[in-house]
């Protein structure tokens, strides 16, 4: 197997735009990340395109060939990828197998979702179709209340608190509010998020993330190639895709994220370190008890001591381990085909030192978790600096 | 459905999770605030249900035991157990 860098990276700002379409969201990210990378379209070789709900949010189909044919791209093979929030996560994961098996030289993955053209309550109905739509769907489960039931067996199990969950909306606001490409550049206090409007107990407003449209992208090329395009490339020192059940009522402990779980632990193997070794990490905050879960299941704190390591600041910009800098999906923005790959750009950016006032102290190692539903799709990827 | 499915789902259970929903899916707008669990039937199983009620007092949580209502579209109704 080869070693795989990243070459480009390619994102639009993350927000509501009326005026614009999928289409060109997702071209103006990849046409930056070719851009960005120095090479010309004609020698991209494969695009692996994430998109979660496309033909539910704008009516279109056949996205991949859709967009590559818009981007430049001509008779090479177009892939839409759907594994819920994770399907650019999972774009990223085939576009890097394809390289590292040596099948292509120059591969692009990329992600777009366009939502805000639909009503909250459509967008919350579509967004329901990534759990098990025959059971907890049918019964009326929205996201929110999937994951919302996570926190109450969270706060049960392990006296997690909702002053804990609202410091991690609070710090990825902090942070938003200092990216120029986030959604949301609003930095809000811990009275404001508690007192937000209920959207499915315990969760208010505040501990969700936002419905955005956006896109982003990457080239990836062998690590032996990566020199020749961009100096300024970062290694792809793990990428690790597992799966889990669907529908939340079939786990033994919602506590628990076993995708999560396997995905770091192969994650870290493949790259030969651990937990400790990770200096920066964008996590996948669909809503504030996802970040104090993950960090939990990857073991950067024990199980159960989320809540107080976000709310002890461990996870600020100036904190042992800073998590979400780009604002997370809750300030940056969630246009859920785009977050996986979205995640890898604000990686690559802190690795190269491009952050700007949210640059970390120590960036040679940063990691990305892209979560699909209530955990059925994990994806885990660990970056290194040039 | 085969019988043993059946028969337990009209058992009564306890309150694994729970959460009220004030921000519905378009279908069930009209529904809006309600309640859903995922429950620990009796005998066996872990389903998520609607739970009955509009009131304080009706608000299952969790450990809370609950018992079934009916079954309508799919969806179990169940309703908090006196205490």
């Amino acid at each position: 197997m080869r070693s795989v860098a990243v070459v480009g990276i390619g994102k639009t700002a993350f927000g509501a735009f009326p005026d614009r379409d999928l289409r060109s969201l997702a071209v103006e990210a990849v046409t930056h990340a070719v851009e960005d990378a120095n090479v010309p379209t004609e020698r991209v070789e494969a695009f692996y395109l994430g998109n979660f709900a496309g033909p539910s949010f704008v009516g279109q189909n056949h996205l991949a060939p859709y967009v590559g044919t818009a981007a430049g791209f001509n008779s090479i093979p177009c892939t839409r990828i759907e594994d819920a929030c994770a399907s650019s996560g999972s774009a990223f994961f085939h576009a890097w197998q394809s390289v590292a098996a040596g099948v292509y030289d120059v591969v692009v993955a990329a992600g777009v979702e366009k939502m805000t053209s639909q009503t909250t309550p459509r967008v919350t109905e579509i967004l329901a179709g990534a759990g098990d739509m025959a059971g907890e769907g049918r019964a009326g489960a929205t996201f929110p209340a999937l994951f919302a039931m996570i926190a109450r067996r969270h706060m049960h199990q392990y006296g997690t608190t909702r002053e804990q969950m609202a410091a991690v909306a609070v710090k990825n606001h902090a942070n938003g509010a200092k990216n120029p490409q986030a959604h949301m550049r609003k930095v809000i206090t811990i009275e404001q998020a508690l007192a937000g409007k209920p959207i499915s107990e315990p969760l208010t407003v505040y501990d969700c993330s936002l419905i955005s449209d956006g896109a982003a992208a990457v080239v990836l090329v062998p690590l032996e190639m990566a020199a020749r395009f961009n100096s300024r490339f970062a290694r792809v020192l793990a990428v690790a895709q597992t799966s889990d059940y669907v529908a939340l009522d079939q786990k033994d402990d919602i506590t628990v994220f076993p995708s999560v779980k396997s995905a770091g632990e192969k994650a870290y193997k493949m790259a030969g370190l651990g937990p400790r070794d990770v200096e920066v990490a964008e996590l996948h905050d669909c809503f504030t008890i996802a970040e104090i879960v993950a960090s939990e299941d990857l073991g950067f704190v024990e199980k159960g001591k989320g809540g107080p390591f976000a709310a002890e600041a461990c996870s600020a910009i100036t904190g042992p381990l800073p998590i979400n800098t780009s604002g997370g999906l809750k300030s940056k923005g969630h246009p859920v085909g785009a977050t996986g790959v979205g995640q890898i750009c604000d990686i690559t950016m802190q690795l190269r030192g491009d952050a700007g006032e949210r640059q970390v102290r120590r960036h040679r190692i940063g990691l990305a978790q892209n979560l699909g539903g209530s955990g059925a799709t994990c994806v885990v990827s660990i970056l290194g600096a040039a | 459905m085969p019988d043993s499915i059946e028969s337990s789902a009209s058992q009564g259970g306890t309150v694994y999770t729970e959460t009220v929903i004030f921000s519905p899916p378009e279908q069930y707008a009209a529904d809006a605030p309600y309640q859903i669990a995922i429950i620990d039937i009796e005998g066996g199983g872990r389903h998520t249900v609607r739970v009955l009620g509009k009131q304080e007092s009706d608000r299952a949580r969790i450990g809370d035991r609950v018992t079934f209502v009916e079954e309508r579209d799919g969806v179990r109704y169940y309703r908090k157990a006196a205490t």
